[in-house]
């Protein structure tokens, strides 16, 4: 009975959500209060029965209840408990749901939040979020219905696939969807203002805490998809410019743009037209990129679901919202009021720029991933568009904006003194200057462009720092009194910072990659074999067994010299129930680099097992830069403060603006 | 019933969330824009004090600031227009709370009883274990060999438990996997390799492949008697288009089996296909006028039923069963040609069946088909 409550529960929350789409908007339309009363009980009715449904699906994993197809097509009695509960949404269906569900989740938060919200945006801004989830609800209804029952039911299920039964793999769509959704709130902010037609600072400042959650969490779900293709695939790369990645990125560039030139509108109140637009791209990216992946346009490692009615669906769907987002816009954005003008020389200007590197950067990512589909579709002709295309496009337009961040960053609001910020940063360029050259000096190998990279990274986190120090430190100060001062910057100041300088971690950790090593050999046992600064010995082949696989593993030892300082252990792992093999890469952290291993061929007479080996110094740089980028949008988020930007009355160094 | 009740008491759940606040009298709305600009200025210029307080900004900076906040706070009072409050609103409330009342339980319904199974009850497998139903004993069995199997992959005599159980079930992937581990973990014997051989057939749909071949070569290498082995390669025989070889080994067989079994009622239809004389009185109807007639006529009734079958096929092409027999009953009858128009025929026809297709598609590489 569960299940069919499930099904029921998701059939009503489509019926409250074409409620939340009409009523609300009728009510702001027509200025009654009592329509617009709706919008709040029917958000959280919506949420209730999505969570109610959502629920009833994971119980029938966890119960392994095959005569619910979906976990019957998916599930297995013997997997573990943590993998039953994630294959709810590691399939097609399941995912569906909890698409809807997260987008459920932020309007029912919106609501929550919106008591302090001007009545009518609210109520315009839910309006769109329940359109938004009534066009998924029917689409899981209609074609991907995460209920269909199969009658007699089967007695074991056909398991889930192995490659994706990884701890991952559990996390990784979660994350993903929080961020992709999580822009719908902006999208729908951005749509109310049009219907609205008015935005101003207040605007602004309900707005931006929710697209921070968005980026924040699509930030930690691009780094982890990236480990987890990363360790899982077997290759070593951490990107490869695979469609599906790429159609995380562009939102996420959308977004960051986003991120930024919201802030500009709620201190300067300017930039809005601007701001509406990214908003509605940053969603419809976000929708593209579930296109990409849920209609099985793309064919690659992601693509585990592919059923023409369903693309065709989505198709619809992304043609209904991006293009009515865009007509919307088209059409009410000259009502807006235009915020004031600007002295090219400034914050905002500084702002403005990054805006146009990141959507120029967008721009390269799209045609890069979209061009080979749309001439596939139109000539049938197949070509791929690979890192070659990226790196001649996406890089000349990352790296001059990477080097003006920390001039960004030190500038002042209205009008800045380029000059006096160049010497407030010439102490970070300095201390990256000398760093670069140290680098340069100890290390042997690789492209010259790597100790250069490591610099810019160097000045980044250097320059965010001098922000942090040239705000809290004042001639004469004693050091206790700066440390408080510091401690006293709002919180939006330190969460920009750590952002940044989380940026030049990453960086910094692109960079090293050049200094990896990479073998391919065939070893036998006892051989061994030098990568980089180690040696790593082959002790022996094992066959060895897990709970739902059997695995072949090359046991071997790495040293430092004499000194053994670990073990890696890469597999192959055939899984019984689907005889899948997945290849399973042995990582062994030195420091912040890693050695890393898997196996090609095992099973020779001799007992010689065919070995990839890597050597890759400070890789783990680029996930903690994430990571790091991700807790400064947390922290500048959790800043509620009401903000206006107190503008700089003198070029003085001691004159400071108040973020 | 309890099913029935639990919808409702959630419909009307759902349709009160809109109800109420439809019901509800706000008068704290009726200020409208204002109060909420209003206060998020006011906070604004709240904290612009407390940063001056705090020396985080120039006492001349706050100033400036201060000035700025209320500059937009005054902008916003002359945007802003009052929300109205109440009665003129009164229709379309009423209009409202029937779309509430009516449309709710009218979308829901309707497209829950379009798709929905409200009948059906949970089956979590905990529940159905508890359950004794016979049919399901042997499952259950199979499932903890499973497992145990999944535990001590080593266990040679658990996969030759469990591997009839798959052929009898027509899991012959899994069914030939049994096999092959039963023999590389135990060695090979004469039934084993018969039974892997079985598996392969039953995987290539029927068609005896050179490797399921090679295994019951190798069981009957070490046990001669072997029945099902021979049969098998009596059918590999006839489906080469070796009639005569065919004919003498099912009529080997037919001569050994019990009179009034199954078996041997098969083998005289076999022996009455390929045109032999039959052994003892044969099963069925068609068989047996079949089998009464001289040959020359049974031949051609024989034909006459191939005919139907492709004229059949002709017309509705979509069945892959029908196909394969189609081409198989071409190369037994030696009309190679018309078995190579049939195959190209049939897989036009099943272009939108892949496993269909396949399936075709092996059994023409199988009997050689030219281009296939």
């Amino acid at each position: 009975m569960i299940v069919e409550l499930g099904h029921y529960a998701l059939v009503l929350a489509l019926a409250l959500s074409l409620v939340l789409t009409v009523i609300p908007a009728w009510g702001a339309h027509t200025r009654d209060a009592a329509l617009m009363g709706v919008a709040r009980p029917a958000a959280f009715a919506m949420l209730f029965f999505t969570a109610a449904s959502f629920v009833a699906l994971a119980a029938a994993y966890v119960g392994s209840d095959f005569s619910v197809l979906n976990v019957f097509q998916n599930s297995h009695s013997a997997k573990p408990l943590a993998y039953k509960i994630s294959g709810v949404w590691s399939n097609h269906e399941g995912s569906m749901l909890l698409w809807v569900l997260i987008l459920a989740i932020f309007a029912g938060l919106v609501a929550w939040r919106g008591a302090a919200m001007p009545r009518r945006l609210l109520s315009y801004v839910l309006s769109v979020q329940g359109a938004i989830a009534a066009a998924f609800f029917l689409f899981i209804l209609l074609t991907s219905n995460p209920f269909a029952r199969v009658m007699p039911a089967p007695f074991e299920g056909e398991g889930l696939n192995p490659l994706l039964q990884d701890p991952g793999l559990a996390i990784h769509p979660p994350l993903l969807y929080l961020g992709y959704v999580g822009f719908s709130v902006a999208f729908s902010f951005a749509v109310g203002a049009l219907l609205e037609g008015r935005i101003d600072a207040v605007w602004a400042r309900f707005v931006r805490p929710w697209t921070l959650l968005a980026w924040a969490f699509l930030t930690l779900g691009i780094a982890m998809g990236s480990y987890w293709a990363y360790y899982e695939l077997g290759w070593g790369g951490w990107w490869f410019w695979d469609p599906v990645e790429n159609a995380s990125l562009m939102p996420w560039l959308a977004g960051t743009a986003l991120v930024h030139s919201i802030v500009v509108m709620e201190k300067r109140d300017a930039l809005k037209v601007w701001t509406i637009l990214l908003s509605i791209l940053a969603f419809s990216l976000s929708l593209i990129g579930t296109f990409l992946v849920r209609s099985g346009v793309l064919t690659s490692v992601h693509s585990f679901a592919s059923d023409p009615a369903r693309g065709v669906f989505i198709l619809c769907i992304l043609v209904f919202f991006i293009g009515g987002g865009l007509t919307l816009f088209a059409w009410r954005a000259p009502v807006l009021r235009q915020g004031g003008l600007f002295a090219p020389v400034s914050r905002e200007g500084a702002l403005v720029l990054n805006n146009l590197f990141l959507a120029a950067a967008c721009a390269a990512v799209f045609i890069g991933t979209l061009y080979p589909l749309a001439l596939e579709a139109v000539t049938g002709a197949k070509i791929s568009v690979g890192p070659p295309f990226f790196e001649a496009t996406f890089l000349p337009l990352i790296v001059p904006l990477l080097l003006l961040v920390p001039v960004g960053q030190t500038l002042a609001w209205k009008r800045g003194d380029l000059l006096g910020v160049l010497q407030r940063l010439s102490a970070a360029f300095g201390l990256a200057f000398v760093g670069t050259i140290i680098v340069f000096a100890t290390t042997r190998g690789g492209p010259v462009a790597a100790p250069l990279g490591v610099g810019l990274g160097f000045w980044l986190i250097l320059g965010s720092l001098s922000e942090i120090t040239s705000r809290s430190h004042r001639r004469g100060a004693s050091v206790l009194t700066v440390l408080r001062r510091a401690a006293g910057l709002p919180r939006a100041a330190w969460g920009s910072a750590i952002a940044h300088a989380g940026v030049g971690v990453t960086v910094i950790g692109i960079a090293a990659t050049a200094w990896g090593v990479e073998r391919i050999a065939t070893l036998k046992p006892g051989e061994q074999i030098a990568l980089g600064p180690y040696q790593v010995t082959l002790e022996g082949v094992v066959p060895r067994n897990g709970p739902d696989y059997r695995e072949v593993a090359a046991l071997m030892v790495v040293r430092d010299g004499d000194r053994v300082i670990g073990r890696v252990e890469p597999g192959k792992r055939t899984f019984i129930a689907r005889t899948t093999a997945t290849s399973e890469a042995g990582l062994l952290t030195v420091g912040l680099g890693q050695i890393y291993a898997s196996v090609a061929e095992v099973g020779a007479a001799d007992g010689s097992a065919g070995v990839r080996l890597y050597w890759k110094p400070w890789v783990l740089l680029i996930w903690l830069g994430s990571v790091a980028m991700a807790a400064g949008g947390v922290l500048s988020l959790s800043d509620r403060r009401a903000r206006v930007a107190a503008p700089a009355r003198r070029a003085v160094p001691a004159a400071v603006p108040a973020e | 019933m309890m099913v029935w009740i639990i919808l409702a008491l959630m419909t009307g759940a759902a349709v009160l969330a809109v109800l109420w606040p439809l019901g509800r009298d706000r008068p704290e709305d009726a200020a409208g824009e204002t109060a909420t600009d209003a206060a998020f200025y006011k906070a604004q210029l709240a904290e612009i004090e407390r940063d001056a307080e705090r020396g985080l900004i120039e006492p001349a900076d706050a100033e400036t600031a201060r000035v700025e906040a209320g500059r937009r706070l005054l902008a916003s009072n002359r945007r802003a227009r009052a929300i109205v409050a109440a009665d003129p609103g009164a229709g379309r409330r009423r209009l409202a709370a029937a779309v509430a009342l009516i449309g709710v339980p009218l979308v829901s319904l309707s497209v829950y009883l379009t798709i929905g199974h409200p009948a059906l009850p949970d089956m979590p497998l905990g529940a159905r274990a508890d359950r004794a139903r016979p049919d399901m004993s042997m499952a259950q069995a199979v499932a903890r060999i499973e497992d145990h199997l999944a535990k001590n992959p080593d266990d040679g005599r658990g996969f030759e438990v469990v591997g009839p159980v798959y052929l009898s079930a027509g899991r012959y992937a899994d069914a030939e996997r049994a096999f092959a581990s039963a023999i590389r973990l135990l060695g090979e014997s004469a039934a084993r390799l018969e039974n892997l051989g079985e598996a392969q057939v039953g995987l290539a749909d029927g068609v005896v492949t050179a490797a399921a071949r090679a295994s019951f070569d190798k069981a009957l290498g070490l046990d001669g008697r072997l029945v099902k082995a021979r049969y098998f390669r009596a059918v590999a025989a006839e489906q080469d288009g070796d009639k005569a070889r065919a004919l003498q080994l099912f009529g080997e067989l037919a001569a050994e089996a019990p009179t009034g079994t199954p078996l041997k009622a098969r083998l005289d239809e076999k022996v009455a296909a390929l045109g032999g004389a039959p052994v003892s009185a044969p099963r069925d109807e068609t068989a047996e006028t079949l089998a009464s007639m001289p040959p020359a006529d049974r031949m051609a009734a024989i034909r006459g039923m191939v005919e139907g079958l492709d004229a059949r096929l002709s017309q509705n092409g979509e069945d892959p069963e029908g196909w394969l027999r189609l081409v198989r009953s071409y190369m037994v009858l030696g009309e190679a040609e018309k078995a190579r128009n049939a195959l190209a025929r049939g897989r036009a026809a099943l272009a939108l069946d892949g496993a269909g297709l396949k399936r075709l598609e092996a059994l023409g590489r199988e009997l050689k088909i030219e281009g296939s």
